[in-house]
């Protein structure tokens, strides 16, 4: 039942507990228990919203970052993707295989503020051997969700035998 | 003037969906929980596909029968999902699930043969056992069984006359289905009364809890059953029109006549389609499964908790609550729910008169539709309670 709780709200954070129970032949009191039990885990951490800020008038630039680093002894590249993860521009950091180490991911407000820490934060780390940053032009779809507007209305007749 | 129209025809009743959807159709912004579709779209690598075979210029007529990898994907589907054994040579594609049972009919009537027909059921097999000459005779189903087929019904609706069973399991719309017990103890009949069965098994994939078992797969079943299929409701393609028949080789190779002169062939796009459909479709089918089952276990309990009664439907995408406690018809709780709350719900009845004290709601709708419907239902039933 956990993995169709996590399922479920992979799909929609907002549904309802009551609800929630209902899908699953659950009772309220189960699922609760079950979502804490996840939080405390930290198997869930978080509950943000999917946004597609392209389609509002704030001015937000997201850039992909290779990042070539030196891993160091004793702590592999945790230590090094500890310290660029710290940073509250950052929005996401992945260990990849391949011909670079990590990915990093930072929103700014604009394409200087993404440069300047590029520049003045990531680049000058004593780990970090190279950068090569890449800027995201439009985001077509995020976390399994088109973001670009289909116009899905249902086409079906309202009544089918 | 002579009379220009068939007397079979002009005799037969407009189904009593249609009656309910001119009602609808007139009513503006109403929401409805009243398909027969699923909400999915077709997944999109079986699209595809489609367009690549368009793109390849495969725009031409295939063989009668179908596409021959089709029907060999057919055949390695059936062994795999159902333990049924074909070879290609005695499968069918046709235009949906619905061509199949028209032509099954028409293959294996004769004008006074009997054909029973188990109710609730699908809006088309009466009028196409009447237009291939049979008669129908309809089995009314009770909910104390969950609307499934006994061999008590079965065995006191048999008469000399009697040649075709049609098993429309899982039941559109009572979302009843057939277990292996059940199906043992109809089959024992069948064979024993030398009756032929034309298996609609549709919803084939959409069982929970539960496998979908075909009667074809019974002892002594193979040679007295045309098992109809398709990928409407499995794979979502409901407007591709594409479904098959499996069987005996001596009614398959009438049935081809029969598809071959009204027909021709299957649409070639849609044929590809399924091949993709039947290759790699199957963890689609099992997201889409899991989807249902989450809705159908939701709306029974919204059901259950504003106390309308309703059994546990294990097939299919609907429910069949009862409403019996209220004092109106079918039709009447229908068009007055349309009316006050603009909400289209199916009245039962339109799938035979013993739907009657019976809604079929469809769950082929996202949780927020159905909350929304739901919570609409909900007021109307506290409003109209005895």
């Amino acid at each position: 039942m956990r993995e169709e709780i996590l399922k479920t709200l992979d799909k929609n954070s907002k549904i309802q507990e009551s609800d929630l129970a209902k899908m699953l032949g659950m009772t309220e009191t189960e699922v609760h228990e079950e979502i804490k039990r996840l939080e405390e885990e930290h198997v869930i951490c978080g509950y943000p919203t999917l946004i597609n800020w392209d389609a509002t008038t704030e001015e937000r630039v997201t850039a992909l970052i290779e990042v070539k680093v030196t891993p160091q002894r004793g702590q592999g590249f945790d230590k090094i993707a500890e310290r660029i993860y710290r940073y509250d521009e950052v929005e996401s950091v992945y260990l990849m295989s391949g011909g670079f180490d990590l990915t990093v991911i930072i929103e700014g407000k604009s394409m200087r503020e993404v440069a300047n820490f590029v520049s003045s934060k990531l680049a000058p780390m004593e780990a970090v051997l190279s950068t090569a940053t890449h800027f995201v032009l439009k985001k077509y779809k995020e976390h399994g969700l088109p973001l670009v507007a289909e116009g899905s209305s249902d086409e079906r007749m309202l009544v089918t035998p | 003037m002579r009379n220009p129209l068939n007397e079979k025809v002009q005799v037969m009743k407009p189904s009593g969906i249609r009656k309910f959807f001119d009602i609808v159709s007139e009513m503006k912004d109403a929401i409805s929980l009243g398909v027969g579709e699923p909400d999915f779209e077709t997944p999109w690598h079986i699209r595809e596909e489609a367009i690549y075979s368009l793109e390849k210029g495969r725009t031409v007529y295939t063989s009668n029968a179908g596409l021959k990898e089709l029907k060999e994907e057919v055949c390695r589907y059936l062994k795999r999902r159902y333990a049924l054994d074909y070879p290609d040579k005695d499968v069918l594609v046709t235009i949906g699930g619905s061509e199949a049972i028209d032509a099954a009919l028409r293959t294996m009537v004769d004008p006074g043969d009997e054909v029973l027909i188990p109710e609730p059921c699908y809006v088309s097999y009466v009028p196409c056992v009447s237009l291939a000459g049979g008669v129908p005779v309809t089995i009314a189903l009770k909910e104390e069984n969950e609307f499934r087929l006994t061999k008590q019904e079965l065995l006191d609706a048999i008469t000399d006359k009697t040649k075709i069973l049609i098993m429309p399991f899982p039941n559109n719309p009572t979302g009843a289905i057939m277990e292996e017990k059940d199906l043992r103890e109809v089959a024992e009949v069948v064979a024993e009364k030398d009756l032929f069965v034309i298996s609609d098994e549709i919803y084939s994939e959409l069982t929970y809890g539960r496998n979908h078992v075909s009667i074809a797969s019974m002892p002594g079943m193979k040679e007295r059953t045309i098992v109809i299929n398709g990928f409407s409701k499995s794979y979502a393609m409901t407007g591709w029109r594409l479904g098959y028949a499996v069987g005996p080789e001596e009614i398959i190779r009438q049935m081809i006549k029969v598809h071959q002169f009204a027909i021709m062939c299957a649409p070639t796009t849609s044929q590809y389609a399924a091949v993709e459909a039947l290759r790699n479709g199957d963890p689609d089918v099992e997201m889409m499964r899991d989807a249902y089952d989450k809705r159908r276990r939701f709306l029974v309990a919204r059901l259950r908790e504003m106390g309308l009664e309703c059994f546990e439907p294990y097939g299919a995408f609907y429910v069949f609550p009862s409403i019996k406690g209220f004092g109106m018809t079918s039709d009447e709780f229908a068009a007055k729910l349309l009316e006050e709350e603009k909400l289209a719900i199916v009245p039962g009845t339109a799938f035979g008169d013993c739907g009657e004290g019976f809604l079929r709601i469809s769950y082929a709708y996202s949780i927020e539709q159905l909350k929304t419907a739901l919570d609409r239902m909900e007021r109307f039933i506290e409003r109209h309670r005895a």
